[in-house]
C-alpha cells in the first residue's frame, strides 16, 4: 500500500516540477512549486515523518510561496508570458541538468543498497532504551509509535544546539538589517 | 466657519489597552441582545413590536390605527351623498398628475338622467397605481372634491393590468364622501 | 485483507461523519446563529418564518419552527442563481479559487479529538480522523494554503477591487500566522504533546488549561506551578483568539472583504455557488478556528469538573455510550464559542489597515514571545534555585521593558490634522 502512495506523491511532485518550467505564466509556475511542494509533504508523511511534511506546507506552502505569488501578482509580468526562450538560456540550463544527472547517478551507485529498518514494535522497543525511561520521547517510542516531533527537538536541543544559536543569531541579525534599511530609504523620502 | 486646530485626545493606558472599551462594548451588545430577547427593547411599546426587539412584524400586526391623520394612499374617487360622481371628467387631475398615471376619457351624462345639468362624467378613469406617487397633487387640484386620497396601502397584483385601478374598483374604494360641494346639489 | 477493509470503512465512515454531518452542518447552523444573533443585539427579529412549506403541498399556513429552515432557503436560492463567468477573467483560475479556499478548511477536521474513545463490541476506537502528533501544526499547515484560493481568486478576477482585497488578505495572513503559532507555544510547552487527543485527554484529567481546578475527578484548588501557569495561560489565550479572528478574516480584521472600500473585496466577480464555496470556507475556517480553541484552551470534549470518568464509563450493554456524549459537549462549546464570535463581530468596528499590521507586527508578536519565556520560566521554576529565578524574572522584565520603550520610542509622532 505505501508504495502506490509513494508513486502517487512523487509523480504528482514531478508534474509539479515539470510544470514550473513548461508553463508561461509566472503566477501557474508558481503555483506548480505549490503542487510540487505538497507532493513532497506527502513523500514526508510516506516516511512517517509528519513534522517534516507539516514544516514543508506551512514553511514553504503557507508562507514563502505565498509571498513569491504575492510578488508577482504585484509586478504584473505580462512580457515574460511572450517572450520565446533564447537558445542559449536552453542549453545552458540542459548543461546544469546533465550535471545534475550525472552527480546524482554517482551518488546513488555509491551509496550501499542499505534498507530502512522497518518500524516495528520490536526496532522501537529496543531505540526507546536510549531515552530517559520516563521521557515523553521513551514512553511513545515503547507505546509502540515514532514521536518524529520530540525526535527533532531532541537532536535540535541537544547535537545541534550550538548551530542552532547561531542560526538564530543569524536570522536576527538579517531582521534587523531589513528593519533599517527598509526605515533608511523611507526616511530619504520624506525629506 | 474659522478654522478649528483639533488636538488628538491624550489617551490614558487603559484607553490604549483597548480591552476595557472592548469589554464595555460586549456589555452593551449583550444587554441589546437580552433586553430585546425579553421584548423589553427602548421603544418597544411606541413602535408596536410584536415580542422580539422593536420590530413590528407585518401580516399579523398593523399600523392601520397608527396611520396619522395626513397619510397618503391609495388616490380613489369618491361619490357624494346622493349617489352622485362627484368627478365631472375636468381633467384636471390627468394633467397635474407629475407620472401621468392617470388616464380619463370624459364621456357626457344623457339628458334623461336626473343630473343632465352636470354634463359631464367619466366614462373611463384608470389609475394606474405603478406609476402613482402618492403626491396627493390630483387631490389638491380637483374643483368638485371628487378625488381623495384614502388610507390604504396594500395595494398588490399579480400583473401589470391587476395594478390599473379603474373606475369601478376607484369607487369601491374610495365609497361615499358626504358634505361640501353642494352647487350642483337642489339647496344651494 | 479484510482488516485492512474494515479498517478503510471505518476512517471513511469517520471522515463522512466529521466532515459532512458534524463540520459541514454547523457551517448553516453559525449563518443562521449570525443572523439571529446580529438581529437580536441591533433590536430586530431576523429571519424567523422559513419553516415547512406546507403551503406547498396545500395547506393553508407554513410552520414557521424559528426560522431554521432560513440557511436551506439560502443554499437553493444560491445554488439557483445564475453563475455569472465575466469575459474577462483567467478562467482556470477563477475556477480554482473558490475550490481552494473551502477544502484546506475541510481537511483540518481531520486532527480535531471530537470526543473521547468509545468502545463497539470491545473494539476501541479514537473519535478523530488522523491521530497524528503534530495537531496544531497541521491545522495552521493546511489552513495557511487557504490564502492561495483567496489570493488567487484576488488576482484571476482582474479587477482592481478584488485585487486589493486578495493583496490585503495575503499580508494580514501571513502576519498573524506568526502570532498564532508563537501564541501557542506556552500551551505546548505545558502539555509537552503536540497530540490534539492527548492534550484533551490531559485537560479532562488535569483541569482545562484556563479552569485547572480539579485534579483526577476531584475537585480543588491547583497547585502553585499550575495556578501561577494561567498568566501565560491567559495571555496566550488572548493572542490566539485574536489571531485566529484575523486568519479568518472576521470582523474586526475583515479588510479584505470590507464593504465600504472594496466593494465585496475578493470576491466581488463571484456569484451563485462560486460565491457561497468563499462563503462557506470563511465560515468553515472559523468553526475550525472555534474547534480549535476550545481545543487547547477549554477542554475539548470534557465536560470537567472530574464528570469525565463517569462519563466514560456508560454503557449500553457492550457499547460505550460516553464518547457520543462527548460530541455533544464538544459541538456544545463549540457553538458557544461561535457565538462569541458572533458577538465580536457585531460589536467592535474594523481596524484601520495600519492599526491591524500594527497590531500583528508590533504587539502581539513581542507578546507572544515574551509570553513563552515567562512560561518556560514559570515551568522551569520547581527545578531552579530561588536565586536563578529572581535572575530570570528580572532579565524578563527588564527585555519586557525594554520592548514597550523600543514600542514607543519607534512610533512615530502623531501628525497635526491639518498642515
Amino acid at each position: 500500500m505505501p508504495s502506490y502512495l509513494f508513486w502517487f506523491f512523487a509523480i504528482i511532485t514531478l508534474i509539479g516540477g515539470i510544470s514550473v518550467i513548461a508553463m508561461r505564466n509566472p503566477v501557474s509556475s508558481a503555483m506548480s512549486v505549490v503542487v510540487s511542494f505538497v507532493g513532497l509533504a506527502g513523500l514526508f508523511v510516506g516516511l512517517s515523518s509528519f513534522f517534516a511534511a507539516i514544516i514543508q506546507i506551512l514553511v514553504y506552502t503557507g508562507a514563502i510561496m505565498v509571498l513569491f505569488l504575492f510578488i508577482i501578482m504585484l509586478l504584473d509580468l505580462k512580457t515574460e508570458t511572450k517572450r520565446a526562450p533564447s537558445i542559449a538560456a536552453i542549453a545552458a540550463g540542459l548543461s546544469l541538468v546533465i550535471a545534475f544527472t550525472i552527480q546524482l547517478v554517482g551518488v546513488i551507485t555509491h551509496t550501499p543498497n542499505k534498507q530502512a529498518p522497518p518500524l516495528d514494535q520490536a526496532a522501537l522497543t529496543a531505540a526507546a532504551e536510549n531515552f530517559p525511561a520516563d521521557s515523553g520521547i521513551a514512553s511513545a517510542l515503547t507505546a509502540g509509535t515514532l514521536p518524529d516531533t520530540k525526535l527533532i527537538g531532541h537532536t535540535l536541543f541537544t547535537d545541534y544546539n550550538f548551530p542552532l544559536q547561531i542560526l538564530g543569531l543569524l536570522l536576527l541579525v538579517s531582521t534587523i538589517g531589513v528593519v533599517v534599511l527598509s526605515n533608511k530609504s523611507s526616511e530619504k523620502e520624506n525629506h | 466657519m474659522a478654522v478649528v486646530k483639533v488636538k488628538r485626545p491624550k489617551l490614558g493606558f487603559g484607553e490604549k489597552i483597548y480591552l476595557g472599551a472592548l469589554a464595555k462594548g460586549f456589555l452593551i451588545t449583550l444587554k441589546h441582545a437580552l433586553k430585546s430577547l425579553a421584548g423589553k427593547s427602548i421603544g418597544a411599546d411606541s413602535l408596536k413590536s410584536s415580542g422580539m426587539g422593536v420590530t413590528m412584524q407585518f401580516p399579523e400586526t398593523r399600523w392601520d390605527d397608527q396611520l396619522p391623520e395626513y397619510y397618503r394612499g391609495a388616490p380613489t374617487l369618491v361619490t357624494d351623498e346622493q349617489g352622485r360622481e362627484r368627478c365631472v371628467s375636468c381633467q384636471l387631475c390627468e394633467f397635474i398628475c407629475p407620472p401621468k398615471a392617470i388616464k380619463i376619457k370624459p364621456g357626457e351624462i344623457p339628458t334623461d338622467d336626473p343630473w343632465a345639468k352636470v354634463e359631464k362624467r367619466p366614462q373611463e378613469f384608470d389609475i394606474d397605481m405603478t406609476r402613482c406617487i402618492y403626491c396627493g397633487m390630483c387631490e389638491e387640484v380637483c374643483p368638485e372634491q371628487a378625488i381623495y386620497l384614502r388610507k390604504d396601502y396594500l395595494i398588490t397584483g399579480l400583473s401589470r393590468a391587476a395594478m390599473v385601478h379603474d373606475k369601478k374598483k376607484l369607487y369601491e374604494i374610495g365609497g361615499v364622501r358626504t358634505g361640501l360641494v353642494n352647487k350642483w346639489n337642489e339647496l344651494k | 485483507m479484510t482488516d485492512i477493509i474494515i479498517q478503510l470503512l471505518i476512517i471513511v465512515t469517520k471522515i463522512v461523519f466529521f466532515t459532512f454531518m458534524v463540520l459541514l452542518p454547523l457551517v448553516p447552523v453559525s449563518v443562521y446563529f449570525e443572523r439571529r444573533f446580529c438581529a437580536v443585539i441591533q433590536d430586530r427579529v431576523g429571519p424567523n418564518r422559513v419553516g415547512i412549506p406546507l403551503t406547498l403541498l396545500g395547506f393553508k399556513k407554513d410552520i414557521p419552527i424559528l426560522g431554521l429552515f432560513q440557511p436551506v432557503a439560502d443554499g437553493i436560492k444560491l445554488l439557483l442563481k445564475e453563475d455569472f463567468t465575466p469575459s474577462y477573467v483567467r478562467t482556470t483560475y477563477y475556477w480554482l479559487a473558490p475550490a481552494l479556499t473551502v477544502i484546506p478548511a475541510l481537511i483540518t477536521v481531520c486532527v480535531i479529538p471530537f470526543g473521547s474513545p468509545i468502545s463497539i463490541l470491545g473494539h476501541q476506537e479514537q473519535l478523530l480522523i488522523a491521530d497524528i502528533g503534530v495537531g496544531p501544526l497541521f491545522v495552521f499547515a493546511v489552513s495557511s494554503l487557504a490564502v492561495y484560493g483567496i489570493t488567487l481568486a484576488g488576482w484571476s478576477s482582474n479587477s482592481k477591487y478584488p485585487f486589493i482585497g486578495g493583496v490585503r488578505s495575503t499580508a494580514q495572513m501571513i502576519s498573524y500566522e506568526i502570532s498564532l503559532g508563537l501564541s501557542i507555544i506556552p500551551v505546548l510547552l505545558y502539555y509537552g504533546e503536540l497530540n490534539l487527543g492527548h492534550i484533551v485527554q490531559h485537560q479532562a484529567d488535569h483541569g482545562w488549561l484556563l479552569l485547572p481546578f480539579w485534579q483526577d475527578g476531584k475537585i480543588g484548588l491547583p497547585d502553585a506551578t499550575t495556578a501561577l501557569y494561567m498568566i501565560p495561560a491567559v495571555i496566550a489565550f488572548i493572542i490566539f483568539t485574536v489571531s485566529i479572528f484575523a486568519e479568518t478574516n472576521r470582523t474586526p480584521f475583515d479588510l479584505p472583504e470590507c464593504e465600504t472600500e472594496l466593494v465585496g473585496g475578493y470576491h466581488t466577480e463571484y456569484s451563485s455557488m462560486k460565491f457561497a464555496l468563499f462563503f462557506m470556507g470563511e465560515y468553515a475556517a472559523m468553526v475550525i478556528g472555534s474547534a480549535l480553541i476550545v481545543t487547547l484552551f477549554l477542554g475539548g470534549w470534557s465536560v470537567g469538573f472530574g464528570l469525565d470518568s463517569w462519563i466514560n464509563g456508560l454503557h449500553i450493554g457492550d457499547f460505550q455510550i460516553g464518547g457520543i456524549l462527548h460530541i455533544g459537549v464538544f459541538v456544545a462549546k463549540l457553538i458557544a464559542f461561535i457565538l462569541f464570535f458572533i458577538l465580536v463581530r457585531w460589536t467592535v468596528p474594523r481596524f484601520r489597515y495600519d492599526q491591524l499590521m500594527k497590531l500583528g507586527w508590533v504587539v502581539f508578536f513581542e507578546a507572544a514571545l515574551i509570553n513563552v519565556f515567562l512560561a518556560a520560566l514559570i515551568l522551569a521554576a520547581p527545578e531552579l534555585g530561588s536565586a536563578a529565578i529572581a535572575i530570570g524574572a528580572v532579565l524578563l522584565l527588564a527585555v519586557t521593558a525594554a520592548v514597550i520603550w523600543v514600542a514607543k520610542i519607534s512610533e512615530p509622532a502623531p501628525k497635526a490634522l491639518r498642515v
